[in-house]
């Protein structure tokens, strides 16, 4: 069955409505709580196991013992000296990184953390490998 | 009347992967038609071998940036058998439900795509703008648009709270408005009618004959569907509809998806009531093996076929993907054959390629020894003035 300007009543229609689009780079755009954006490391939870090293499917992540190692407390006499938690350093190279947070996910201690910051376009490479200390 | 041949492809933004059409022309008509692959070999399946059970997810992912979950789910389906792994039920809930918001936002895209090859610039603005309610639910239910990377191995990685539920059924009561709307202009506009109707002409037979597969089949009468044949994570719980048209031309094919979207719907609505309580996601070792496995998987456009072989380790041995569109490639050629020219966006197309880039096609007239280069959008122009001097108008509409 035909029957022209099917159209017309619902392009007239969409006149008197809100805008569908944002103005996005002078407006902020807001993405969802389960975002998977740049990926955040923190150090001190960080017990250098490197699971996420080989869960990696990019190779986007490095994990090396920092240059500088926090010194072992003091023992009390007679005491079994405790050696001091070692210090972790991660070098994560957003250039390759796909986002898929799997390091998230597969991190025993939650060291790495999940951010929603999605803003990351950059024109040099080099600024784009993060060393988290 | 001299012939002419155009080379169409390989680099495209009407074909989802790079292939080149060879189209011989007398006049408008199209006589003879060749697809050569072979473009885009970009050696995922021999990267896989060298990459993790788990990494591999990711990698399969990215064969295709639309039909992501349905690979995916397709190739973790192998890898779940072969570990003999127990997938909880909420997990296999929440991959059908992704599949679907999946469809539903790949048929979308179509919808928007058709019309604007047909020159219906309203009908893709307006579908492209009801679609991203769809990718918001994808967004909030896995955390990204595209790549959503809700599966794993033994389960799903994120889970659906009540909140994510009640905002889903919400959105999807918006676009089954939408699609009552969508249904009535497909089949009852006079433009849209006669630019689709006894175009790209695929007879049941042939259907059945080159393997046609997802809706460009089911458009020819071909009653198949792998959610129905062999019911795969918990279709075969569910109450849908098969549809299909005898239609034959690229008006089935639109027919056949939009009252896809409806009965997509229907199945979202399903699944989340169902929802069983439990856990998402069962530990896995990560050696694997040994065995081979196949699975099939309803994807957007078709069906999705893998192959995973293990030898023990925790990396596969082989992969092997047949992805729904190269199926579909065999029946695109006799559907080119005996059309005109200024069809051949329209029936490309309406086997649901997908965007990817820009080129040119190239018209080489034999007897003026001349050579036209048709960039797309002059292509499209083409088809669109073609049908402009035989009244059919959009502008006037």
């Amino acid at each position: 069955m035909k029957k022209p300007a099917r159209a017309l009543g619902e392009v007239l229609s969409n006149l008197f409505k809100e805008k569908a689009t944002c103005n996005y780079p002078f407006e902020k755009a807001v993405v969802d709580a389960r975002f998977r954006g740049r990926i955040a490391f923190e150090s001190d939870k960080c017990i250098g196991c490197k699971m996420c090293v080989r869960a990696c499917p990019a190779k986007a992540i490095e994990i090396i013992l920092s240059a500088e190692q926090p010194a072992a407390a003091p023992v009390a006499e007679g005491a079994v000296p405790v050696p001091a938690k070692k210090k972790f350093d991660c070098i994560m190279s957003l250039d390759r990184c796909i986002y898929c947070a799997q390091c998230v996910d597969i991190c025993p201690k939650k060291a790495l953390i999940s951010t929603q910051d999605f803003e990351l376009a950059h024109t040099d490479r080099r600024t784009l490998i993060l060393h988290y200390k | 009347m001299s012939k002419m041949t155009i080379p169409l492809g390989p680099q495209h933004p009407a074909l989802k992967e790079p292939v080149n059409f060879t189209l011989v022309l007398e006049g408008e008509q199209i006589t003879g038609s060749t697809v050569n692959l072979g473009y885009n070999h970009r050696g995922v399946e021999k990267a896989a071998e060298s990459r993790t059970f788990l990494q591999d997810i990711y990698l399969i992912e990215r064969v295709c940036g639309i039909c992501s979950h349905s690979h995916t789910t397709c190739y973790i389906t192998c890898v779940e058998e072969l570990a003999k792994a127990l997938v909880p039920e909420r997990a296999l809930a929440i991959r059908t439900l992704v599949a679907e918001l999946e469809r539903v936002h790949s048929h979308l895209l179509w919808l928007g795509i058709a019309g604007y090859e047909m020159g219906f610039e309203t009908l893709f603005m307006y579908s492209w703008r009801d679609r991203e309610q769809v990718l918001d639910c994808l967004e909030m239910v896995s955390g990204n648009r595209v790549h959503y990377g809700i599966n794993t191995i033994g389960g799903v990685r994120r889970d659906i709270t009540a909140e994510q539920k009640k905002i889903i059924l919400s959105k999807i009561s918006y676009l089954e408005e939408r699609t009552k709307y969508y249904v009535k202009l497909g089949t009852e506009e006079p433009t849209v009618l006669a630019r689709t109707q006894k175009v790209g002409m695929l007879p049941h037979d042939v259907a059945l004959e080159r393997g046609a597969v997802g809706p460009t089949a089911r458009a020819s009468a071909v009653k198949r569907d792998v959610r129905k044949d062999e019911p795969y994570l918990i279709y075969d719980k569910l109450d849908f509809n098969l549809i299909t048209h005898d239609t034959n031309d690229v008006f089935g094919r639109l027919v056949v998806r939009v009252l896809e979207l409806v009965e997509s719907y229907k199945i979202i609505r399903q699944v989340l009531n169902y929802l069983p309580e439990g856990p998402i996601a069962v530990k896995v070792p990560a050696k694997i093996g040994p065995g081979e496995a196949v699975s099939r998987y309803e994807a957007p456009r078709g069906e999705d076929f893998h192959y995973v072989k293990a030898n023990g380790t925790d990396k596969p041995e082989r992969v092997k993907v047949r992805a729904p569109t190269m199926a579909n490639y065999p029946s695109v050629s006799y559907m080119l054959d005996g059309g005109y020219l200024a069809d051949v966006p329209m029936v490309i197309a309406a086997i649901d390629p997908c965007m990817s880039c820009t080129d040119r096609a190239m018209v080489y007239d034999n007897k003026a020894g001349k050579v036209q280069i048709y960039g797309w959008d002059d292509l499209r122009k083409y088809g669109i003035e073609h049908y402009k001097k035989r009244g059919i108008d959009f502008s006037k509409m």
